[in-house]
């Protein structure tokens, strides 16, 4: 399947699904990482100029800390996400989608050197590429997934119109498609979706916009609305 | 049941788990949520929504929810009996031990080069200058020349405190790319590992040849007890890595993998804290002129003597009653 959305069956008998997130999304939550530990290095700099020599030091303890656990302190702390992939709505997950752990978080976090190789992480984009889920190696290793945090999604708001009942012998499947179609009545252009309805017009045996305003009635009946 | 009526009769348990699920903190007012309850009648509740074909809208806030619920209800956490002072004490050693043959294969990787560069610049001065630039031969000789005292002078602790930074940060980036190397199929562990023989080697060869031996090893002999066997140990947790992907055994690669970084890390965390060690001798101990000679050299000796014992000894006695 062309798909990236991943399944997991939790113990409770249930798919748990996620998408996992590509290299585009990840690419980019990477670079706004890189710019806040760039802003904090140079912040400390200017900081710690005026301890000199001594200074010094502590600037490079810190850079070596935020070069290698910048990540492991987020996605452990902060529920699988960096700022930058907070930024872009990603998440880092243990492959049975529970909350990442330190190890897993440390390891994916030091092979982070063997993605980057040669140079800007090309062996881990061809890694992720080449996988079921884009992991690159340090994922694989760690047994890891970058996944989209979903938003929260507004309840869907009816149109307003009466329920009317579906005319005889409307298979599921059309009820599902109807369904969808009142689902995405936001999405969709007020044209576009006469004309969809134009397409059943053999049934409703009206066209434009009054088959529209049929569908949904007869939508809103299907999900249990009654006049 | 419709999906409207589906809705309207759970919608009120959906939002309290949802307010549950956000205020983490501020847990005070709704803490009376039994969570593994709100959870499992959840589940049943997206189970029923899929098998109704209810709208994929509904069907993804509940998988949002239950996600969210899955997070807070599992956690894989590892089951550690003993913390980390067991680690120290017997964990560690005992994990080192048990990949014996890999640490002797990494040992050797890192030793043979080191010791074949290391009798060619002894005996050959022009050699050094395969490995290095003219200009840092230079430098590295100024560093160690008796008759100079730019190391010779006592450095003020400031000095000492932004060495041990340049320290931690190279010599603890170069262990761990050497052991992430290793997931490439154990190459970048093995470059590493002769790279950093071949080099050290060469500086060891080249210092006792022009005869800075009396600066040069009571300065490296304190901190290379730590240093020089974390390296290989990286090197060794690295070869696991690539074990585990050219030989993966009975089982699949990725499988074989995710074991070995399991037992790779076992080493990893000591050698990390064995590196910090190291930073912080070479930067506060190695680097002082005040102490006599003989006591550096006794000391450092002393200090390799303490690895291999710890290595040798330490967890022998627990290991028959752990697991």
């Amino acid at each position: 399947m062309l798909d990236t959305t991943y399944n997991v069956e939790t113990p409770e008998g249930i798919d748990l699904r996620a998408r996992a997130a590509g290299p585009v999304p990840r690419i980019l939550a990477f670079a706004v990482d890189v710019f806040y530990r760039t802003l904090i290095l140079a912040g400390l700099g200017i900081g710690l100029a005026f301890a000199k020599t001594a200074g010094m030091g502590i600037w490079l303890i810190c850079s070596f800390l935020l070069e290698w656990f910048y990540p492991v302190f987020f996605e452990v702390l902060r529920g699988g996400q960096t700022p930058g992939k907070k930024a872009f709505g990603l998440m880092v997950v243990n492959d049975n989608l529970t909350p990442i752990s330190w190890g897993a978080s440390i390891v994916r976090n030091l092979l982070r050197f063997a993605d980057f190789l040669p140079f800007a992480y090309a062996t881990g984009v061809i890694a992720m590429t080449l996988g079921r889920n884009f992991q690159r190696l340090g994922d694989l290793a760690a047994g890891t997934l970058v996944v989209y945090r979903d938003t929260d999604k507004v309840p869907m708001a009816l149109p307003d119109t009466t329920p009317l009942p579906p005319p005889r012998n409307f298979k599921q499947q059309d009820q599902l498609a109807l369904i969808s179609l009142l689902e995405r009545h936001d999405d969709l252009s007020e044209a576009r979706q006469q004309e969809l309805a134009n397409l059943l017009e053999p049934i409703t045996a009206k066209r434009g916009r009054a088959a529209l305003e049929y569908l949904r009635a007869v939508g809103s009946w299907l999900l249990g609305g009654r006049g | 049941m419709r999906q409207r009526d589906f809705e309207n009769r759970h919608r009120d348990s959906w939002a309290q788990l949802e307010t549950w699920l956000k205020n983490d903190q501020a847990r005070a007012e709704v803490a009376t949520l039994d969570l593994p309850a709100a959870y499992r009648e959840l589940c049943q509740q997206l189970a029923v929504a899929k098998e109704r074909l209810y709208t994929s809208r509904l069907i993804d806030h509940l998988n949002q929810l239950v996600t969210s619920a899955h997070h807070r209800v599992y956690r894989q956490q590892t089951l550690r009996r003993k913390g980390w002072l067991h680690y120290l004490v017997a964990g560690f050693p005992q994990a080192v031990r048990a990949n014996g043959r890999v640490v002797a294969l990494a040992s050797a990787l890192f030793l043979l080069p080191a010791l074949v560069m290391g009798i060619g610049t002894y005996n050959n001065d022009a050699l050094i200058y395969a490995v290095m630039a003219p200009g840092d031969v230079l430098s590295l000789e100024s560093m160690y020349d008796p008759g100079n005292r730019v190391l010779g002078r006592e450095r003020g602790s400031d000095t000492d405190l932004a060495m041990f930074g340049f320290y931690i940060k190279n010599n603890i980036g170069i262990a761990f790319r050497t052991f992430a190397g290793g997931i490439l199929f154990g190459l970048g562990s093995i470059f590493f590992l002769v790279f950093n023989g071949i080099y050290l080697g060469a500086v060891f060869g080249h210092i006792t040849r022009v005869g800075f031996v009396t600066t040069f090893y009571p300065f490296v002999i304190g901190h290379g007890a730590f240093e020089l066997t974390a390296i290989v140990l990286a090197g060794a947790a690295g070869l696991l890595l690539g074990r585990s992907l050219v030989d993966p055994g009975q089982h699949r690669r990725s499988v074989a993998l995710r074991l070995a970084s399991v037992e790779a890390m076992k080493i990893m965390y000591g050698t990390f804290l064995m590196l910090v060690i190291a930073a912080f001798l070479e930067a506060f101990w190695s680097s002082s002129t005040a102490m006599p000679i003989a006591i550096k050299l006794g000391f450092g000796a002393l200090l390799w003597l303490l690895v291999f014992a710890y290595f040798a000894l330490a967890g022998r006695g627990g290991s028959s009653h752990a697991s």
